[in-house]
């Protein structure tokens, strides 16, 4: 089976969040950036396929040269290839394009991407990317299991579950339940080593056309103090949520 | 010309997300000078739309797609698009939603903006304010194309009412095999329960709370409410409660109109993914939990002695209110 991880590389989940260039440009300013974590429990359970049934794993991520530390780690991680596709991911479909070129080169059978990114929220990859390949594709994926050409997932609805049933090639919007967190590998010097050893490709983008422009940021307006109610004084709290609030 | 609506029902019945996005629709007809129509599925009652000014509903009745399929519905979706020549397109953030949406947006060449909080801010460009970096921002988005769809956020914009004479069409788009590739096999979802997408409450517990054998406080708490239960990511990570539960940046998102954390200190990432919540309110017995910073109200003190007392105050209001 040959898989692809789709990687975006992003800010680490405590960053604080600002902007430069009159707040038209996300400030990188003393950020840490990591694998976007809803692509990191893919990637595990890639590794997984790889352990258990024989797999071959790229990892792949649509960015400049900065971005290429958290291919390595994937690399490290235990991926066997990483590819970077060099151009800026202006919006979803245009890296949503970029992913399947590299998908169609590839061939491959199976590609997880994150069901959204924690910077843009787009959330909308996955989707774009199964709808121009054709190709199959099941959302918040919580649980993965393929048996020769067959694959059962199991998807997160709103209040539960469903257990779906479909053939590869498949796309999977990925999230926490495909491993759990604790499942989460950190590289040991020896995946460090051999990582610097593993190819890692960069090519060109495809002509493709954003559809969205992200024009301009701005921060949520600053929260005035909490209101503190006593303990022995409760029943105030249930009037401030009915009268005040207008909550309950 | 039309705006056209995907309205969602469970059982025949719309969703809050379905009206919301009704009236959001309703909004962005007005300032484009037309008029709304949505799409239902399965059900005849589609009187409820009426009130949230939909002019028109098109309705699809095919045994194929009682379960959901995110390829069959975005086909039909198209198809109603291209019969109402509809530029703009507005969704919910439910989780189908969010899994049809991005395969409609390719078949239509269409841009999508998703977690929308707002009417556009223009239509010419056509410009949206969006959340962004899981709540911690707002992004301005313009969409570029001709047709153009919108995620709207849960909880952002309301419920808007308009009474609309409305007509209904029954409408038979054509779909292909390739639309039911992925099968449902079995669907295992709590009736009982509200679930935190849909939930106007949220009562959350955590680590504070010592073990799971203590979350029955929780549940009588949500239940005096009629709220939907969650929990922290530390919560979920050690077993006490099932994923489904867990809320924060790589869990759940919450945009309850009051949410109510027990025990919960209040990591970035939690306050992230609950930031969309209008009402937010802590117990936790540590004064310098960041929880505090980040609520509207707030009791410093011992969730074991304050959840009992408040669930009493609670049943006392609701018996006086009733």
């Amino acid at each position: 089976m040959k898989i692809l991880v789709c990687i975006s590389h992003v800010p680490d989940t405590t960053s604080k969040i600002n902007f430069i260039d009159g707040d038209t440009k996300f400030d990188t300013n003393g950020v840490q950036f990591v694998i976007n974590p809803n692509d990191e429990f893919g990637l595990t359970r890639a590794m997984w396929f790889k352990e258990k049934q024989g797999a071959s794993v790229d990892v792949v991520n649509i960015g400049g040269a900065e971005t290429e530390p958290t291919l390595r780690k994937c690399l490290a991680i235990g991926a066997d290839n990483a590819i970077r596709v060099n151009a800026e991911a202006t919006d979803g479909f245009f890296v949503a394009k970029q992913l399947a070129k590299v998908a169609q080169d590839g061939e491959y059978d199976l590609i997880i991407a994150g069901r959204e990114s924690i910077d843009y929220n787009g959330g909308m990859v996955p989707g774009m990317l199964a709808a121009i390949l054709k190709t199959n594709f099941v959302n918040t994926c919580i649980g993965l299991e393929v048996e020769g050409t067959t694959a059962t997932a199991i998807r997160e609805i709103d209040g539960g579950k469903e257990t779906l049933k479909t053939n590869l090639p498949l796309v999977i919007g990925g999230q926490k339940g495909l491993v759990e967190e604790s499942d989460l590998k950190i590289p040991n010097m020896r995946g460090i080593m051999m990582a610097r050893k593993k190819p890692l490709t960069v090519v060109d983008p495809v002509t493709a056309d954003a559809e969205t422009k992200a024009v301009s940021f701005e921060k949520p307006a600053p929260k005035g103090a909490v209101t503190l109610v006593a303990p022995d004084n409760l029943g105030e709290l249930v009037r401030l949520l009915h009268n005040e609030a207008k909550v309950i | 010309m039309s705006v056209l609506v995907y309205t969602e029902n469970e059982n025949g019945t719309f969703k809050k997300a379905a009206l919301e996005a009704a009236s959001y629709a309703k909004g962005v007809a007005d300032m484009l000078g037309t008029s709304v129509t949505a799409v239902a599925f399965n059900t005849e009652e589609v009187g409820a739309l009426a009130a949230y000014g939909v002019d028109k509903v098109l309705t699809i009745n095919d045994d194929k797609l009682k379960a959901f399929s995110a390829a069959a519905y975005a086909d039909a979706i198209k198809q109603a698009v291209a019969k109402e020549s509809s530029e703009v397109i507005v969704v919910s953030s439910s989780a189908d939603s969010k899994y049809l949406a991005p395969i409609l947006a390719v078949h239509l060449e269409a841009g999508y903006a998703t977690n929308v909080v707002a009417l556009p801010e223009g239509v010419t460009p056509f410009k949206v304010k969006r959340t962004a970096f899981t709540n911690k921002a707002f992004n301005h988005t313009e969409i570029t194309t001709a047709i153009k769809i919108i995620g709207l956020s849960t909880n952002s914009f309301g419920l808007k009412e308009h009474s609309v004479s409305q007509t209904i069409e029954a409408f038979a788009p054509s779909l292909n095999d390739a639309d039911f590739a992925v099968e449902v096999v079995s669907v295992d979802k709590a009736t009982d329960k509200v679930s935190i997408a849909d939930a106007e409450i949220v009562v959350s517990g955590g680590r504070g709370l010592k073990g799971p054998e203590n979350w029955h406080m929780i549940e009588d708490l949500a239940t005096v409410l009629g709220a939907a239960t969650a929990c922290s990511k530390p919560v979920s990570d050690m077993g006490w409660r099932p994923h489904g539960e867990h809320v924060g940046q790589t869990g759940k998102p919450v945009a309850s109109n009051l949410y109510i954390a027990i025990g919960v200190s209040g990591a970035i990432q939690h306050l992230a993914g609950i930031n969309a919540s209008k009402v937010k309110v802590v117990i936790n017995n540590d004064p310098e939990a960041p929880f505090f910073k980040a609520a509207d109200y707030g009791v410093v003190g011992d969730a074991f002695e304050v959840v009992p007392e408040l669930i009493e105050k609670l049943k006392e209001f609701k018996a006086s209110n009733a």
